[in-house]
């Protein structure tokens, strides 16, 4: 009898804290939005009725693909040079990946600030050379926040894909070499289709992620660079309109989730092995 | 005999690892100079940013925080968490395939949003004092570090191992102590590190739940960057790497490098 309620026992402390602090809270900030006296969609009117709010949530959109994008395509060029490293070497480009990812946001953030700034490291070396007499204003831009997205995630996208192109098998890329094709070919026809599922896994972290991030938007774009993260808390902190920051929070919510249930159905489908 | 990858793709494997470790050389190196900017190579070497983090009463402050919240939120995930990871694969039946997701529900929901709805239903709604909503907050956070980590490990034990212990006459808790436990240390010891980096970098979520003379490191350098552009906050981000090559260096003694390869 006590014992067909001993897993819930076990599991229930856990089970409690997410479901009191987690559920629940989201739940209510969600319903927030739905319970306004003007009417039940009133938030989401007022909120893609503004000019800029729907810009921010347009930037924010951008910005993440871009991130992503860019991301895929170093992060796997580079986790395939990392697959196929001498043992040795690999633990080296490994732990060198893992340390940055280690290393707080704020931290990585800050980083592009020495080097982005007006009197920063960049500048300094474009004045030297002579390529500009002035400094170029870069932080505050879209591409300041992109290039520290990108520095921010490239290691997490290297990460997911080592382990998955450390298991394709040797045999497979050496047979379709033995039958003619180019590296080339190779790379396009036999490792890249069997990278898709790492591809998707990977892409949907770093999307979510620059999606909602806030410390990188925050310190290198600023006002003129708002985001979603950004907004919310500008909303709530600032103008302490908690019904306008719980619309942007829903809206976080329903964009990541729908993300992460149409990408995994789609890596389902383009591998039954993966479960 | 492996497949070489061509020179080409070598060549830009090689420029993204100086992209990812060049800007942690430049805080490094912006750090030891001794101009009140932030400069880099650095000008005349000196510790005396490092040394003006101690002076300044509110990262003093704000770094004895940032630590008591990390190793509290991990010691109480872990507590709860090594429970749930084992009633999740020993009791795998009795429960409802979907208590796993749930436990993996702080990674899925943005943590901003977690940060905002814990301000209005536990800070405020229910007054909850400003430490103890963010360790709720970092407690929930880690939780699913826990949880899987240790949910891996307990996935190759066998535990027939432990039906034995038992049918010898040994209590189920002492048995759990004695034989399980031990044999996920591993998963255990590498839980732990997550989580703890995990808490002690946070922003989105602690954001919302500092208070008046209650914040963490985070939340403080973000506030400072603001204010002064000086190198003491490369000294703090310094700081914060350090601990970062402390803790990867535990779990070089106690699990070895190959560990992290995995």
């Amino acid at each position: 009898m006590l014992k067909r309620y001993t897993g819930w026992t076990l599991a229930l402390p856990a089970t409690l804290l997410v479901a009191l602090f987690l559920i629940l809270p989201v739940a209510a900030t969600i319903g927030t939005t739905f319970a306004d006296a003007k009417g039940v969609f009133s938030p989401y009117v007022t909120f893609f009725s503004s000019g800029f709010r729907r810009t921010v949530l347009w930037r924010t959109l951008e910005v993440s693909l871009i991130t992503t994008a860019i991301s895929l395509v170093f992060g796997f060029l580079t986790a395939f040079v990392v697959s196929r490293a001498p043992g040795r070497l690999k633990s080296i480009l490994i732990i060198a990946a893992v340390f940055p990812l280690l290393t707080g946001v704020v931290v990585r953030s800050f980083a592009w600030l020495i080097i982005l700034g007006k009197n920063g490291i960049l500048n300094n070396f474009l004045v030297g050379i002579g390529i500009t007499d002035e400094p170029f204003s870069m932080l505050y831009t879209q591409g300041s926040v992109i290039v520290a997205m990108v520095y921010l995630f490239t290691p997490l996208m290297i990460l997911t894909l080592v382990g998955v192109l450390e298991n394709i098998p040797e045999d497979l890329i050496q047979a379709s070499a033995s039958l003619g094709a180019s590296p080339a070919g190779t790379f396009r026809q036999v490792i890249f289709p069997l990278a898709v599922p790492g591809l998707i896994v990977g892409a949907v972290l770093v999307f979510t992620g620059s999606f909602t991030s806030y410390a990188t938007p925050q310190l290198l774009g600023g006002e003129r660079q708002m985001m979603m993260g950004t907004f919310l808390y500008q909303r709530a902190m600032v103008n302490f309109d908690w019904v306008g920051a719980s619309t942007i929070a829903a809206i976080m919510v329903v964009i990541t989730v729908a993300v992460v249930l149409a990408m995994t159905r789609i890596a389902k489908r383009l591998n039954p092995m993966t479960t | 005999m492996t497949t070489r990858p061509s020179p080409a793709l070598i060549a830009i494997a090689a420029l993204v690892y100086v992209f990812l470790v060049g800007p942690l050389v430049i805080v490094i190196g912006a750090s030891l100079s001794d101009t009140t900017y932030l400069t880099f190579p650095p000008q005349g070497l000196s510790l005396r940013w490092f040394e003006n983090i101690f002076e300044i009463t509110a990262f003093r402050r704000t770094i004895v925080t940032s630590l008591q919240l990390a190793f509290l939120a991990t010691g109480l995930a872990l507590l709860i968490g090594i429970p749930a990871a084992y009633a999740l694969n020993r009791y795998r039946i009795q429960l409802p395939s979907w208590l796993s997701t749930v436990f993996v529900l702080p990674i899925l929901v943005p943590e901003i949003v977690l940060g905002f709805s814990l301000l209005k239903s536990v800070a405020v709604g229910a007054s909850f004092p400003i430490f103890v909503s963010l360790l709720i907050g970092h407690t929930l956070l880690v939780l699913p570090y826990c949880v899987r980590v240790i949910s891996a490990s307990l996935a190759s034990f066998d535990f027939s191992i432990e039906e034995a212990a038992i049918s010898l006459g040994s209590p189920p808790a002492r048995t759990f102590f004695t034989i399980v436990l031990p044999n996920v240390r591993a998963g255990v010891i590498a839980a732990f590190i997550l989580a703890f980096i995990t808490s002690i970098n946070d922003v989105s979520t602690s954001l919302f739940l500092t208070g008046p003379g209650i914040s963490t490191l985070p939340i403080q350098i973000l506030a400072h960057v603001e204010q002064f552009f000086d190198p003491t906050i490369a000294s703090v981000s310094v700081l914060l790497m350090f601990l970062t090559v402390a803790v990867m260096a535990i779990v070089e003694r106690t699990l070895g490098l190959t560990f992290l390869a995995k």
